[in-house]
């Protein structure tokens, strides 16, 4: 490595310590054998649900299409293996509240029919061939949002971008889901950026990774040349994952309150996105599988695995080992941002870049008095937001006041609540009153 | 002489702005309705939005209007209703009374789950879907209780509890309840099932033990005073033959989910002080 690198961050922000990351980082991923039962969630990307194009008692193979896109926001969901279509019920979702979810019971085989053909040729082949793959993959963003892809790669008219960034940040503690994925398979990952490319008809492509990882910057650096891409070293601070984070480190850019990544000319991809792109275009195949970090102190073998999708968080952590004593909590995704979950039935979806299993002894409560503006949550606000005036505000039911100052700004990144030496409750404030402006707007609106 | 002159002067002046004043008066005369002012004397003055207008002083605006019914106010007697109907000479519409009833027994039933976050029933629901096992239920957390300006809701032990006395049925808790366990009753009713969930009863069972099951022994021992919604029975309040204490007994709901306001309030105060659970 040079020692003259020029290494990119934004302002604020935080530095967890004890990030967790070298429970997973140095072991491979490791494939997971076949499970007896899948329950593949219908809702796995933001926006509308796909439609069930099968039904109970069909024989289904892997990688067919089990679901249909629902209009222009949703995206297609396929088998992970072959088997029965056992039911289609409801079961306890990623977010708490049951939702509809298809069951398959696997037949052993494995059985591979996928719906498409590869695209060997994809330097020259027509634009609108490799978007509609897209489409038909049913890739969604799979950082965490599970904003379906291709939405973002048509751009409206009279906005013009010409940067696309990669974010290999994973600035959340514990994960190292894409660093092992950056490492492992780093021609998938740049290959997958200039699929993106040739689409956007960009040339000007960035891969943000933060330089703890690196090993996977090596291992990326080795393949960016051949297919144009560049490599931005990004200083080690959460949220440097954020999408307006991120370009403004990049590129310098801000992206104004209101706006999109798109109206500063940048879009954002996660590394996984862009493997499972690389996978539908290359191979055919289309997005059944991610890289999921299962992780904690008290998980025996902690590790990567490449999980089918509808895989029980059960499963997952049996994969792993299992535990050496009671877990207090069990988180999807990091422990910044991650869901907490109510049941260890709850399946991988897309979007699940971990499984995160947290002690009891650190999963205590809090007791929480009153804020002494000592303006640390304004120092680490990422967004230039002031989160005790939010927090008071919303505490005394003045939602009204919590908007003027810019609330739906706020990414719930939590290193306002990190950093809080009186362990206020302000992520879940500002939710609370996200919630109510979202009640109130809708109220004026049927009026 | 100066002084006839400013007399004159000062005589002409008053006389000219008079009649000018007399003009305008006269052009731009605003027709007053006295009834608006009637109507608001006779309205309860709570101010609490229970009718869903700005106020005791709009919804007078709009009873001599002829917009609303003097039944749209929640918090305004039978008496006061028949008053009003008859000062402004309108229809009186539906006029019986409503009181609130929290449908749940999650106190005595289902367990809690470990939550320490904001205190209050809206923020609560957001995390995992709410912090108690059964999605229905009441939370317990007061949202009801700050929103009641009549002060009848109590939150005993880890569910709220309103005191049919003190309520006036303006909806009000309905309205802010994340989990719609407040129903809106006839206020004459005094016997009530205290179950919301739609759930089918095994997995109800699992997460409640106060949870209607769904048996439906009630419906068939009392026909025609309680009627099946799914899997949730629900006194018919329609019902001419109004339930009695003797029905409960007669009955024997194998949960106990039938009983009074002053039971209902009874077990709820010995659950909250470490009394035996269901």
């Amino acid at each position: 490595m040079k020692s003259s690198r020029n290494v990119m961050t934004f302002a604020g922000g935080i530095h967890p310590h004890g990030d967790g990351k070298s429970l997973t980082c140095y072991t491979p991923v490791q494939n997971a054998p076949l499970l007896d039962k899948y329950f593949v969630i219908l809702a796995q990307n933001a926006g509308k649900p796909p439609i069930p194009v099968v039904k109970k008692g069909d024989r289904v193979k892997k990688y067919q299409l089990l679901a249909a896109a629902d209009g222009a926001v949703s995206a297609n969901l396929h088998s992970p293996t072959s088997g029965i279509v056992s039911n289609i019920r409801d079961i306890q979702g990623t977010h708490g509240v049951p939702t509809s979810a298809i069951e398959i019971s696997a037949d052993g085989l494995d059985e591979a029919d996928s719906p498409f053909a590869p695209i060997p040729d994809w330097r020259h082949a027509d634009v609108d061939i490799l978007k509609q793959r897209v489409i038909e993959a049913g890739i969604v963003g799979m950082g965490g949002a599970s904003f379906p892809t291709h939405v973002k790669l048509s751009p409206p008219e009279g906005k013009s971008v010409d940067t696309l960034i990669l974010n290999g940040a994973e600035c959340e503690p514990y994960l190292t889901a894409d660093h092992r994925l950056m490492q492992e398979f780093p021609e998938k990952v740049i290959r997958g950026a200039a699929i993106l490319g040739r689409i956007l008809n960009i040339g000007n492509i960035f891969v943000g990774v933060e330089i703890n990882k690196l090993d996977a910057i090596a291992a990326l650096e080795h393949y960016a040349g051949d297919y144009g891409v560049k490599i931005a070293y990004l200083r080690v601070r959460y949220p440097q994952g954020s999408e307006k984070q991120l370009i403004n480190a990049i590129t310098g850019r801000t992206v104004r309150s209101g706006t999109l990544p798109m109206d500063s000319g940048c879009i954002v991809q996660n590394v996984a996105t862009c493997a499972a792109l690389d996978d539908a275009v290359t191979l055919g195949i289309p997005s059944v599988e991610r890289i999921v970090t299962v992780t904690g102190e008290v998980v025996v073998k902690p590790g990567n695995f490449k999980l089918k999708i509808g895989t029980p968080a059960l499963e997952a952590v049996r994969f792993a080992g299992g535990i050496t004593e009671e877990p207090g909590k069990l988180v999807f995704g990091g422990p910044m941002m991650g869901f907490a979950q109510r049941s260890f039935q709850v399946p991988v979806c897309k979007n699940t870049s971990g499984i995160l299993l947290i002690p009891q002894k650190q999963a205590y409560n809090f007791e929480s008095s009153g804020c002494i503006h000592c303006g640390r949550c304004v120092q680490g606000c990422p967004m230039n937001l002031v989160p005790c005036l939010l927090s008071t505000a919303i505490e005394a039911g003045r939602f009204d006041l919590a908007a003027e100052n810019h609330i739906m700004d706020c990414m719930e990144c939590g290193s306002c609540a990190y950093v809080c030496p009186d362990h206020r409750p302000l992520i879940q404030n500002v939710r609370h009153a996200k919630a109510e402006l979202r009640k109130q707007m809708n109220a004026s609106k049927e009026k | 002489m100066t002084f006839y002159t400013a007399l004159v002067i000062m005589g002409l002046l008053g006389l000219t702005l008079g009649a000018i004043v007399g003009v305008f008066v006269k052009l731009f005369k605003v027709e007053q309705d006295n009834r608006v002012e009637l109507a608001l004397e006779l309205l309860p003055g709570a101010n609490c939005g229970g009718c869903g207008r700005a106020g005791c002083a709009d919804f007078a605006r709009a009873l001599a209007a002829g917009e609303v019914t003097p039944g749209n106010c929640p918090v305004s007697s039978v008496e006061q209703r028949a008053a009003i109907a008859m000062a402004l000479g309108i229809d009186a519409g539906p006029i019986e009374m409503q009181q609130a009833v929290v449908c749940c027994r999650a106190d005595i039933g289902a367990e809690e789950m470990n939550y320490n976050g904001v205190q209050d029933c809206n923020a609560a629901n957001l995390v995992a879907g709410g912090p108690t096992t059964c999605r229905y239920g009441c939370l317990g957390l007061g949202s009801c209780a700050r929103v009641c300006p009549f002060g009848a809701i109590e939150i005993v032990g880890r569910v709220a509890v309103v005191h049919p006395e003190l309520c006036t049925g303006c909806k009000q808790c309905a309205k802010v309840c994340p989990r719609n366990v407040i129903k809106m009753v006839p206020a004459n009713a005094n016997i009530h099932i205290y179950c919301n969930s739609p759930e089918k009863a095994a997995i109800k069972r699992s997460l409640c033990a106060a949870g209607c099951i769904g048996c439906r022994k009630c419906e068939k021992l009392l026909p025609g005073k309680i009627k099946f919604d799914g899997m949730l029975a629900q006194i018919d309040y329609d019902s001419p033959d109004a339930i009695t204490q003797e029905d409960i007994e007669k009955c024997n709901c194998p949960v106990h989910g039938i009983m009074s306001e002053k039971e209902r309030y009874a077990v709820a105060k010995n659950a909250a002080s470490g009394g035996k659970r269901a």
